[in-house]
């Protein structure tokens, strides 16, 4: 709590002694599945030309922190903005190693995988601190009053870390970017849909005022 | 049977956060659902998941988590102030908290001031297991 109130103290002068960075980082969180490794690879297919991680429907895929150093975007008005992009894994409460099975993964797998995400979930809470700004990616099909989404948006707010909330697979159905606005009125809601690049130009133009 | 523990706020008021999630943890690892007077930190909720997640095992699959917090936008002026005046006597108390085993809680649903905690079919292989062990 200390060090967090150091932390924003300095950083509304510009200056952080905690900070052991070079460039800002911008960081995508959310639960499992939400879509935050098909965001980061949109990413930096559209600005480095390679994808960054591996993208399943099997929840916890991503479990640890990958980083994307020097990714570059540029604006309509042709500014730069330059940040590392760290996909973390999905946040949950619950890890059960018989979802896995489940899905076809067999037994000692499914179990690697289940403690893997364990891991991947504790990084992820405490990479929180490090972030410059972060981008909560969230299921626009489910439900956003989900305490996982409560939680990771509070701690984001107690810390004073800019907040983009990107509302993906606005291509399905069943998606409703209304609830997500209702559910974080506070927030800038952006409906997106990574896999398709739906509204990925406005998702730039955002990034560029949650940095500013 | 499924089992609830109410802690009231007197009970963690003076603990650590770190011993308050631990106490509150403990309660769910013996299979009870705890409901607590007043809300987490939101730093704590972010503590209470991360311990949740040392501790998964086997028998123990974490967590599901549930907390109702007052609506400020609908308080008037004079209830914020009574509020603020019964937080600085009485401590934080706003709000419900409701944690469950994962091996009983399927889910909890909030709407968003009113929670519907739904627990696993009674029937299902591992709530069988479950009594067995018991």
């Amino acid at each position: 709590m200390v060090k967090t109130f150091f932390r924003n103290f300095f950083k509304k002068l510009n200056f952080n002694p905690f900070s052991k960075k070079n460039s800002v980082k911008l960081g995508l969180y959310g639960p499992p599945n939400g879509g935050k490794s098909t965001l980061a690879n949109r990413v930096c297919m559209d600005w480095l030309g390679e994808e960054m991680s591996t993208v399943s429907h099997i929840s916890h895929e991503t479990r640890e922190i990958k980083i994307k150093e020097q990714v570059t975007i540029k604006n309509k008005k042709g500014k730069e903005l330059t940040f590392s992009l760290v996909d973390t894994p999905g946040i949950a409460t619950r890890i059960d190693y018989e979802d896995f099975l489940k899905k076809g993964i067999k037994r000692t797998e499914a179990k690697k995988r289940a403690k893997e995400a364990t891991k991947g979930v504790i990084d992820a809470i405490k990479w929180l601190d490090t972030m410059d700004f972060v981008v909560v990616v969230l299921d626009a099909a489910k439900d956003p009053y989900s305490q996982v989404n409560i939680t990771i948006i509070g701690n984001l707010q107690a810390r004073n870390i800019p907040v983009l909330i990107a509302a993906n697979k606005v291509d399905l159905n069943k998606a409703n970017i209304d609830a997500i606005k209702a559910a974080f009125p506070q927030y800038e809601v952006l409906g997106i849909s990574a896999k398709y690049g739906k509204n990925i130009e406005d998702f730039y133009e955002n990034l560029f005022k949650l940095a500013h | 049977m499924v089992t609830f523990q109410f802690v009231p706020y007197q009970d963690v008021e003076g603990l650590t956060s770190a011993k308050r999630v631990n106490k509150l943890l403990n309660i769910v690892k013996d299979d009870r659902i705890v409901i607590i007077e007043g809300s987490l930190r939101k730093e704590e909720e972010a503590d209470l998941i991360e311990i949740t997640m040392e501790e998964i095992n086997s028998r123990f699959r974490g967590i599901e988590l549930s907390v109702i917090y007052p609506d400020k936008t609908k308080q008037d002026v004079m209830q914020k102030l009574r509020m603020l005046f019964a937080n600085i006597l009485l401590g934080d108390r706003q709000g419900l908290t409701i944690i469950g085993p994962a091996s009983i809680v399927k889910r909890i649903e909030k709407d968003p001031d009113k929670i519907e905690l739904f627990t696993k079919d009674g029937n299902s292989p591992r709530y069988r297991g479950k009594r067995k062990n018991k």
